[in-house]
């Protein structure tokens, strides 16, 4: 397939540079300043060189990359919310051309899911997600697989930075701050850590999941609730102290940071689960419970993060549209 | 006491044979006693004076509830009817009865809360708690690592009655909204 790639961050890079491997061809690569576009398939490994020594991926217009020659779109710029601008935009453009979008972006899935169900019905073209929850881990494609009527929850640790904290806290018996600073000097943590520590990343990925449960089941996406952050119940992870691990510890449990999405709606929060329990993960792992009517509990577990790992997912879902 | 239990229990069948009423069941009540010698026995009194079959007595010796008193747990068969009348001469003797009911306290939920739990009056946080008919506060641990100048964190131990247990979490939660305090509940429907 032929590939434009948009955003040109940790995973847009990885797209571009592992796409070969997949059998992909990468004809346009852009950033928010710039382009390099060549129709005949662009020399990845030279075009990145440029950037770094640069800062800019090219000398194109960064409209000249939506408007090549690709079958699929992958739209791998930063993640935002409300109107998920101009992530939207670009998928929506995509789409009316009749061609394939994949999105590693999870604000146009997270917070206009029906909108984006409306134009891929009016396109010749498909849109794909998997990159947006949880990493590497195949979540929405197991959720797919078993029938999104037969999935009845989703639930499961989906912030690798907030887990990271937690499970040093409950290991050490050190405090929420002192972890933070840990984390942040050893690049788990963002300088920021806002949308980590308050599980907002969480609440998007478990809204997606909500939506893709809720449009899976019905044959009439106007029969389907539609959800977005601001449906979800979200609590982040700051107000919990060492104490609350050490009284959970005591007791044989521990405090994750547990994402849940039904068809009914979004809950994230800390939540008491065994210590040794499939759900009390360590470190930067993530992992989803999926529950299904007719096959028992899946568990799916690995790398909910990293440009490699989530390009991967990316890839996995080119390679579905072929 | 186990002479006056079998003579008990042939009476609540004959009550069954007699009037071809509702049949004798188990029932649970869960009493709070006050730490005195004798206060066990007066207890049970009621229960076999009134026609029931005692079954099995659970003394929780070394746990306390909230109010420092001992909870006891007693198992006894008798017909509903009976069962009405010996709950009234429990509270009539002046016995607290915590939970009466034909079932077991069949769900325990395990929960944490954070915050300035000392200064918003944990003894009233579990009372009201425990108000909420479905719970009944079965342990409690305190870590105030930092005294009440921080926030401190309790560990609860409920137990409720089957299907109880999300009236027993929304009761918590609606404190616990009152006060300013954080719960970390557990995983519904998860493994914890």
């Amino acid at each position: 397939m032929r590939l434009a790639v948009l955003g040109c961050g940790a995973v847009g890079r990885s797209v571009a540079e592992l796409a070969g491997d997949y059998g992909h061809e990468v004809v346009a690569l852009a950033d928010s300043r710039g382009a390099a576009v060549d129709e005949d398939g662009l020399a990845v490994a030279d075009v990145l060189a440029e950037k770094d020594e640069t800062g800019v991926v090219g000398d194109g217009d960064p409209a000249d990359a939506l408007a090549a020659d690709y079958d699929a779109l992958v739209e791998a710029t930063p993640t935002t919310l409300g109107d998920a601008e101009p992530g939207f935009s670009h998928v929506r453009t995509a789409l009316e051309r009749d061609r394939h979008a994949v999105l590693a972006n999870k604000g146009p899935v997270a917070e206009r899911f029906r909108e984006l169900a409306a134009l891929e019905a009016d396109s010749g073209g498909s849109v794909r997600f998997e990159a947006t929850v949880g990493g590497a881990i195949p979540i929405v494609s197991t959720v797919e697989d078993c029938g999104p009527a037969h999935v009845t929850a989703a639930r499961g640790v989906l912030n690798g930075t907030a887990n990271f904290i937690l499970s040093r806290m409950a290991a050490e018996g050190l405090d929420y701050e002192h972890v933070l600073a840990e984390a942040q000097d050893l690049g788990v943590a963002e300088a920021d850590p806002t949308f980590d520590v308050d599980g907002t990343d969480a609440a998007l990925k478990c809204v997606i999941l909500a939506n893709v449960l809720s449009f899976g089941a019905v044959d009439d996406p106007a029969d389907a609730d539609d959800f977005a952050l601001a449906d979800a119940e979200v609590e982040g992870i700051r107000n919990v102290p060492g104490s609350a691990l050490e009284l959970a510890a005591e007791d044989g449990r521990t405090v994750r940071l547990v994402g849940e999405a039904t068809r009914e709606g979004v809950r994230v929060g800390p939540r008491l689960v065994p210590e040794n329990g499939t759900l009390a993960v360590t470190g930067t792992q993530n992992i989803v419970q999926i529950e299904t009517s007719h096959a028992g509990r899946l568990n799916v577990s690995g790398r909910g993060a990293g440009g490699p790992e989530t390009a991967s997912a990316v890839l996995a879902d080119v390679g579905r549209l072929e | 006491m186990s002479a006056d239990g079998s003579e008990v229990a042939e009476r609540g069948r004959d009550a069954e044979t007699d009037g071809g009423r509702a049949s004798v069941s188990t029932h649970t009540v869960r009493l709070e006693l006050v730490d005195e010698p004798g206060q066990l026995l007066a207890a049970l009194h009621p229960i076999a004076d009134n026609g029931g079959n005692l079954l099995s007595i659970y003394h929780e010796r070394g746990n306390k509830t909230p109010r420092g008193h001992i909870p006891v747990e007693v198992d006894f068969e008798a017909t509903e009817e009976r069962f009405e009348g010996i709950v009234d001469a429990l509270r009539a003797e002046g016995i607290n009865v915590m939970q009466a009911g034909t079932e077991r306290y069949a769900e325990e939920l395990v929960l944490l809360l954070v915050g300035h739990i000392i200064d918003t009056d944990l003894s009233d946080t579990l009372k009201r708690i425990e108000e909420c008919a479905s719970a009944s506060v079965a342990d409690v641990s305190l870590a105030a690592p930092k005294g009440t100048e921080e926030a401190s964190s309790a560990r609860l131990r409920l137990q409720t009655r089957a299907g109880e247990t999300t009236a027993a979490l929304e009761a918590v939660r609606s404190v616990a909204d009152e006060k300013g305090l954080h719960v970390v509940e557990p995983l519904a429907g998860g493994e914890a």
